[in-house]
């Protein structure tokens, strides 16, 4: 699937006034990737799309279609298609006039339109809705229809603008699937811009993580969620438990934290950071609620924590134990449920324990707004 | 009492919705449809002076309007030449006064209605500012203007670009541009508030999808902006074709507006009846056109409110 055009942001700096919106952004997406930038509002994500997509020029840097430099091509001249937030069909349009807007453009007949607009209808599952106007659909039809307008147009590269967050969350689970597999069948370029780190893990071949105009790491969902770079993306991407502390002791690839409330601690310095961590370094060590495992009471060492439970919570697939944290934080863990017996531990001292290698060292760094 | 009567006392009391209906019934029927009914019922009787009002003479007839067909009876032509071509002038030059309004007004609507920021609120201001002045005293500072030794005279002959004066009076320009200017705020408005709730992104689809700008006003712009484009057009239309006192200061010494032949015959020759047809034959005249135009480009008479 390398047949598909690249895009490469080569020193991306987008300003407005004063106000730094994307701060030094190199990116390479690989041709016929499904490509993500995930980040919180705000975070400068739709303004890389629009730069790519031709509606913003950068203030400095170089965006690179298929290796063609962009500069002072308008967006009626690019090879990328968009597809609004909000999809921004065109109202008084019938479904198959806004699918084949792009041909009406160049010209081609009512017939050959036709014809293509039935095409792409059988390719969303919507066949001999074409007729109809926009507003008689429903939000996932809609939501299919901006997308074979987009891919009426043939571009070499599909911009997708949080396109699934109007639509309810079952439908939004199936909408992933169904992107996914449309950006398989037709082998072109996707990039893809979300607040859902579900959405990214899901459909992604790669992610950047975006915080406040800055990119904090590229790599695929795995290597994202289990090996963080820096203490925002532990924190946005998935349920996470953050301890804070200094190091006291780098061991090879292993650090031990001296954390402030629960003793020291041993975890593994993420990939990213190796040899670029120092004793005495302020530092932050992550552990996901599914990383936990009850341990014999009183058990103490670098891979045990002790404290009390807060509360606990039935979630059907697993148990929930809250357990106070430090900074009024509390911490999560989650039991899977096997159909095990399960006691109440309200108000008692549990001790967890912990796998090294499921406990990330990084630098102290700001973390992700809940 | 009807439900949505009831509905509606209920919402507003029976004290202020009372109030409120007869206001609107006030407004209605007092001031709206008794006094073209009266206007309707003139324009069929004959006019006779005041002792033989009411009289046996006073029997409803055609004969006004036939006068405006045919002249007076024993004329010297088949056909009222005069008041008839001006009658068909003022229709045409009110549509071309539309047509010009709404080719210099919609791109001033389309930019106001998408561009965000203070200096808009500024331009709005300038626009309706110089509707503070008096109707009649713009139509003069206008008369100053294309004067013949006016500002633009003085400009042009000054440049060289002229050698003489030109008349603008008597070229009809200066009407066309006081009837035109006049009626620029009725065009902008409703264009402006239709387009300024489309969806930007809808505009930014279609470019991206590589529609060229005369495209996206074409297929997107222009059908979104429908309503408010023939609201527009209706009402600079009717008040055109109604207009009295552009016509009276700044038409030619040769050119007549038919209201003005309205005018003359309620006030010149106190022949109310006469004038009377006239007015109504002009304002059915003017709503079957509308309503014509409407037809043709698939307008909705509900869509005109909007």
């Amino acid at each position: 699937m390398s047949a598909g055009v690249g895009v490469d942001l080569e020193n991306l700096w987008i300003r407005f006034g004063d106000f730094v919106a994307v701060r030094d952004a190199n990116v390479k997406i690989n041709g016929g990737d499904f490509f993500s930038f995930l980040g919180p509002s705000g975070c400068g994500k739709t303004t890389i799309l629009r730069a790519v997509s031709g509606f913003l020029e950068p203030s400095e840097g170089n965006v690179l279609i298929g290796g063609n430099n962009m500069r002072g091509i308008g967006p009626n001249k690019r090879p990328t298609a968009l597809i609004f937030q909000n999809l921004a069909l065109f109202p008084l349009m019938k479904v198959w006039e806004n699918i084949t807007f792009s041909m009406e453009i160049k010209g081609a007949s009512a017939k050959e339109r036709r014809k293509r607009a039935d095409e792409l209808l059988d390719m969303i599952a919507l066949p001999g809705q074409g007729d109809k106007l926009p507003s008689e659909l429903s939000g996932g039809q809609r939501q299919r229809v901006a997308i074979a307008r987009a891919l009426c147009a043939e571009p070499d590269v599909l911009l997708l603008d949080e396109p699934l967050s109007a639509l309810d969350l079952k439908l939004r689970q199936h909408m992933r699937t169904e992107l996914r597999e449309i950006q398989q069948r037709v082998g072109i370029t996707f990039i893809y811009i979300t607040h859902d780190q579900g959405e990214a893990l899901t459909m992604s071949d790669n992610i950047a993580v975006m915080k406040a105009g800055v990119i904090d790491q590229i790599a695929d969902g795995k290597t994202i969620y289990n090996d963080p770079a820096t203490a925002f993306a532990a924190s946005f991407v998935g349920e996470n438990n953050v301890f804070r502390g200094k190091v006291k002791r780098i061991m090879g690839d292993e650090a031990l934290i001296s954390t402030n409330r629960s003793g020291d601690l041993v975890a593994r310095i993420s990939s990213a950071n190796q040899g670029k961590m120092a004793e005495g370094d302020d530092a932050m060590m992550f552990i996901r609620p599914e990383a936990f495992a009850l341990a014999p009471n009183g058990a103490t060492g670098d891979h045990f924590i002790t404290a009390r439970v807060n509360h606990e919570e039935f979630e059907g697939n697993v148990f929930n134990i809250f357990m106070e944290g430090e900074g009024g934080k509390e911490l999560k863990v989650s039991i899977p449920n096997l159909g095990q017996s399960f006691e109440d531990h309200t108000g008692q001292n549990i001790t967890l324990e912990y796998e090294t290698q499921n406990a990330v060292a990084v630098p102290a760094g700001e973390l992700a707004a809940e | 009492m009807p439900s949505f009567l009831k509905e509606f006392f209920k919402r507003n009391g029976v004290g202020m919705g009372s109030l409120m209906l007869g206001l609107v019934l006030f407004w209605t029927i007092g001031l709206i449809i008794l006094p073209q009914l009266s206007m309707l019922d003139f324009s069929f009787r004959p006019n006779l002076p005041p002792p033989e009002i009411g009289g046996p003479k006073d029997v409803y007839t055609l004969e006004n309007y036939k006068y405006l067909i045919f002249g007076p009876e024993g004329g010297s032509q088949d056909y009222n030449a005069v008041d008839l071509r001006v009658f068909f002038r003022t229709l045409v030059a009110a549509v071309c006064v539309t047509v010009f309004n709404l080719i210099f007004c919609y791109p001033i609507a389309y930019y106001l209605a998408q561009t965000k920021g203070n200096h808009i609120r500024i331009f709005a201001l300038m626009l309706i500012i110089p509707y503070w002045i008096n109707e009649i005293l713009r139509a003069f500072a206008l008369r100053i203007i294309f004067g013949e030794t006016g500002v633009l005279n003085n400009l042009f002959v000054g440049l060289g670009i002229f050698d003489t004066p030109f008349d603008f009076i008597r070229n009809d320009i200066a009407l066309y541009a006081g009837l035109g200017y006049a009626y620029i705020l009725l065009m902008i408005f409703p264009i402006y508030n239709v387009i300024e709730s489309l969806d930007r992104n809808q505009i930014e689809a279609a470019r991206d999808m590589g529609a060229s700008w005369p495209m996206i006003h074409r297929r997107v712009v222009i059908p979104y902006a429908k309503p408010g484009i023939s609201s527009g057009c209706t009402m600079v239309f009717m008040l055109s074709a109604g207009a009295l006192a552009a016509p009276q200061i700044l038409g030619g010494p040769s050119s007549l507006w038919f209201t003005q032949l309205i005018y003359q015959q309620f006030n010149d020759n106190s022949d109310w009846p006469q004038g009377a047809a006239y007015a109504v034959v002009l304002l059915v005249t003017c709503i079957l056109l509308v309503l014509a135009i409407m037809r043709l480009f698939k307008v909705n008479m509900g869509d005109i409110g909007k």
